[in-house]
């Protein structure tokens, strides 16, 4: 099926998504998703950030769709064109859309240990105004904890759903995870008992804000201070294959491997997240793929030492004492 | 005086119960679908009569029926949506309440056509009541094998039952019904897939409104052609017209579709004019969620054309001079109304009725009321008025179900007809008196 994204034609199997489809072409078209998981079934519909116009429905029927649609959630037809990044409508909406994300999120980056690594800062930045327009009272929660090794920071929650997807199909029937209505809706605490199992840690992992974060790593290390590795080891329960967060020689955090969209490649066990936290655990296979425009990036950890050495280098020259020599 | 086809007999003594219902003709439909004619002729009358979906889209019946999907081996489901939760509309509750089996009759014929075995009446969980008597109303009809196994000696065997839903406006959605109807939250689903491809437990499903199923005994009865007759253009047959606020007679009206609003307002047939000798200030015409216009467009379209109670003409003009039939709750407002304080009322309840599943709905509808709020309590500034717009405009069509526009579309229409309304009390900064608020919801404690 022949799709047209941006003014780009790409040919496609049968049942692909939209957004699938601009994930294909590249980054240039692709619009940002928040809620869509490409390892969870029926994931997205949710957030509406990855809104699009479609401007042809089909070869066979080329009457434009009515409203933007979500791409995540629908699927191409043959001969269809759609419009993205190039229509000042969708970005309209889109900025729209963002703005009532953030309405009501506290805004807590500089405490946040997702900062760093947030969908949510991304797209507020390339989306979001520079002000906010509301000025009323922001809805607040209680900080919980979500089993031992899980806090759940509710005011940070987009609602997206990923959680409560991986919970219900890592788990046997999995079907409540959201209580209440409207905005005054929260993830469950019960959620608690249900995710008792091996791979409950994978939410942490497919929460694209702060909202639910690992207690083993919380205010640790901000994370462009730490340096990636992608490592495996041989696990019974597993893949075993993830990503180790290295701060010199101490595991900070184990995570799993996220592809190019920051999607979880392969969900790990709790094992290999919690317990496996020396560096002689892992093999090490080399440094993880960093987009060049991550702050992470901004940490050249391949020349860690150097890099000290030059920041040494330059306090002195500066006059400034280092910190842990301070009278 | 127009024709009568639904609600004629409302005034009967015992009417509610099936022997009364039968005496005046009741069940003739089932008997002659059943006896006479196969299921696709019956959802060939349906089609030929233009019946339209009474629930607020106004999709044509025969067609939805048509698109049923129907593999072999597969369950079908009809379900009927009997949540009425949108403000101002009460016409499904008067219809269960006085005859029952009217519904009940509906059901039967319905799911012959589509070849349902098993149907569901979905009720509103505040209706309690109204439950009571459809349940009755059902153990008559299998006592007296109207429902069960081999109806009428053929082999058309059906079950129907009745589900009761928690209170929630949002199960109103065909596809959240279906949901809640699963015993799972009552969150709309993402279509595609429709529920009739794939609605109850994965199954091909029909939802349809109270009243549209209770047509479907005239349409059989007088046939397709004949039911045409009545009403206007493409707005075929009656309306159940939910009819309240400042009006002499308020109540539930069965009218033919083309009837002029001038007269279904000032007619001592049927609202009996505006109360108290005032004027008549602006019309909602089909239920909180359409928008609201004022007296001279709602009495009179843009052209200058006597406005009639038809699909077509209410909905004449657009958005811009015209708004929609929808469900039928029809709430006429006296000039001494308050638009802004009106508008209060609805936003407030589309933020809580809100599902939450989707940003531009969950965050929106609770900013739209918080600012509408600074009116009634004076502290509003002119631009908020605009930042209202912008806020609405933002949530209209963005959203998983169509609660966003149903929030965004009263917002819309008041400001687009009544801004100076908004301006005046911005500037005034006096406090809008709600304390009727206050009073209602200690006798709702
Ligand atoms: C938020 C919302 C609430 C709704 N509530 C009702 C309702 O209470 N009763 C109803 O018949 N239809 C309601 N509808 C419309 C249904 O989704 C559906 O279109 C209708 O039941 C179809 O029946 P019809 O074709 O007979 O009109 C609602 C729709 C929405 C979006
Ligand atoms: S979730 Fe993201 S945007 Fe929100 S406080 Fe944390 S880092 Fe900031
Ligand atoms: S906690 Fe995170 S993953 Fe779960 S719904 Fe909220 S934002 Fe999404
Ligand atoms: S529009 Fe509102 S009610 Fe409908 S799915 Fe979205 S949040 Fe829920
Ligand atoms: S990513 Fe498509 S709606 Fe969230």
């Amino acid at each position: 099926m022949k799709v047209t994204i941006d003014g780009i034609e790409i040919d496609v199997p049968k049942g692909t998504t939209i957004l699938q489809a601009a994930r294909m072409i590249g980054p240039e078209v692709a619009p940002p998703a928040m809620c869509y998981h490409s390892k969870l079934k029926t994931s997205g519909g949710y957030c509406r950030t990855c809104i699009v116009k479609v401007t042809q429905g089909s070869a066979a029927n080329p009457t434009p769709m009515p409203k933007p649609v979500a791409s995540c959630r629908t699927e191409v037809m043959d001969g269809m064109v759609v419009e993205n990044f190039i229509n000042k409508e969708v970005l309209e909406a889109r900025k729209g859309v963002v703005e009532f994300l953030l309405i009501n999120h506290p805004l807590d980056c500089p405490v946040c240990d997702q900062a760093g690594e947030c969908k949510l800062q991304d797209l507020g930045y390339e989306n979001g105004a520079a002000s906010t327009r509301y000025e009323f009272k922001r809805r607040e929660f209680e900080v919980i904890d979500i089993g031992d090794k899980i806090k759940l920071h509710m005011n940070r929650c987009i609602l997206c759903y990923r959680c409560v997807k991986t919970a219900d199909q890592i788990t046997n029937d999995r079907v409540h995870g959201v209580i209440s209505r409207g905005d005054a809706s929260e993830i469950s605490t019960y959620i608690e008992n249900v995710i008792d199992n091996d791979f409950s840690g994978n939410v942490i992992d497919v929460c694209p804000v702060g909202a639910l974060t690992d207690k083993t790593f919380r205010f640790k290390q901000r994370v462009w201070f730490t340096k990636p590795v992608d490592a495996h080891r041989d696990c019974k329960v597993c893949s075993g294959k993830s990503r180790v967060w290295l701060k010199g020689e101490e595991v900070l955090r184990v995570t799993a491997r996220k592809d190019q969209w920051d999607e979880v490649e392969e969900f790990i066990c709790n094992s290999c997240r919690y317990d496996h936290k020396k560096t002689s655990d892992w093999v090490i296979e080399g440094p993880s793929p960093v987009n060049r425009n991550s702050v992470i990036s901004q940490n050249h950890y391949e020349h860690l030492n150097q890099l000290k050495l030059q920041v040494l280098k330059q306090q002195k020259a500066l006059g400034f004492m280092p910190l842990d020599k301070k009278p | 005086m127009g024709r009568k086809v639904l609600i004629q007999n409302d005034k009967i003594p015992g009417i509610n119960t099936l022997e009364v219902y039968r005496a005046n003709g009741g069940y003739a439909s089932v008997e002659k679908a059943l006896k006479t004619m196969t299921p696709d002729q019956v959802t060939d009358e349906v089609k030929k009569s233009g019946l339209r979906g009474r629930g607020g889209a106004g999709f044509p019946t025969g067609l939805k029926w048509s698109f049923l999907a129907k593999p072999e081996g597969v369950a079908r489901y009809l379900v009927c949506n009997a949540d009425e939760s949108e403000p101002g509309t009460f016409k499904d509750r008067y219809l269960m309440e006085k005859i029952p089996h009217a519904l009940i009759e509906g059901m039967i014929t319905a799911s012959y056509a589509l070849g349902a075995k098993v149907s569901y009446i979905y009720i509103r969980g505040e209706y309690f009541y109204v439950l009571r008597i459809i349940e009755k109303a059902i153990a008559e009809a299998y006592e007296a094998g109207w429902l069960g196994k081999n109806i009428l000696g053929t082999d058309f065997s059906h079950d129907c039952y009745v589900q009761v839903g928690g209170g929630a406006y949002i199960c109103g959605e065909e596809t959240a019904l279906l949901e809640s109807l699963e015993g799972k939250r009552g969150n709309p689903r993402i279509k595609p897939p429709f529920p009739a491809v794939a609605g109850l437990w994965g199954c091909p499903t029909v939802v349809n409104n109270v009243e549209t199923i209770a047509a479907v005994c005239p349409i059989i009865n007088m046939g397709g052609e004949e039911y045409a007759k009545i009403g206007i253009g493409k707005s075929t047959g009656t309306k159940l017209i939910s009819a309240s606020g400042h009006i002499n007679k308020p109540g539930v009206y069965e009218i033919e579709l083309g009837l002029p609003v001038e007269e279904f307002i000032f007619s001592e047939e049927y609202c009996g004019g505006i109360r108290n000798g005032k004027k008549l200030k602006a019309v909602v015409a089909g239920g909180s969620s359409v928008p609201i216009l004022p007296a001279d467009l709602i009495l009179k379209t843009a052209n200058g054309e006597p406005r009639l109670m038809s699909y077509e003409s209410l909905s004449d003009g657009g958005f811009i001079t015209g708004t929609m039939l929808g469900s039928g709750g029809f709430i006429v407002m006296d000039e001494d109304t308050s638009i802004v304080k009106n508008l209060f009322t609805f936003a407030r309840f589309y933020h809580h009725e809100s599902c939450g599943q989707c940003s531009p709905c969950r965050e929106g509808t609770g900013w739209m009321e918080k600012i509408i709020h600074k009116f009634i309590n004076g502290t509003a500034n002119e631009s908020d008025v605009d930042l209202l717009w912008d806020i609405q405009s933002k949530i209209e069509g963005k959203t998983i179900c169509p609660l966003g526009e149903a929030a965004a579309w009263p917002v819309a229409a008041a400001i687009r007809h009544f801004r100076q309304e908004f301006i005046d009390i911005a500037k005034s900064k006096k406090f809008v008196d709600i304390s009727h608020y206050n009073r209602l919801n200690k006798i709702v404690a």
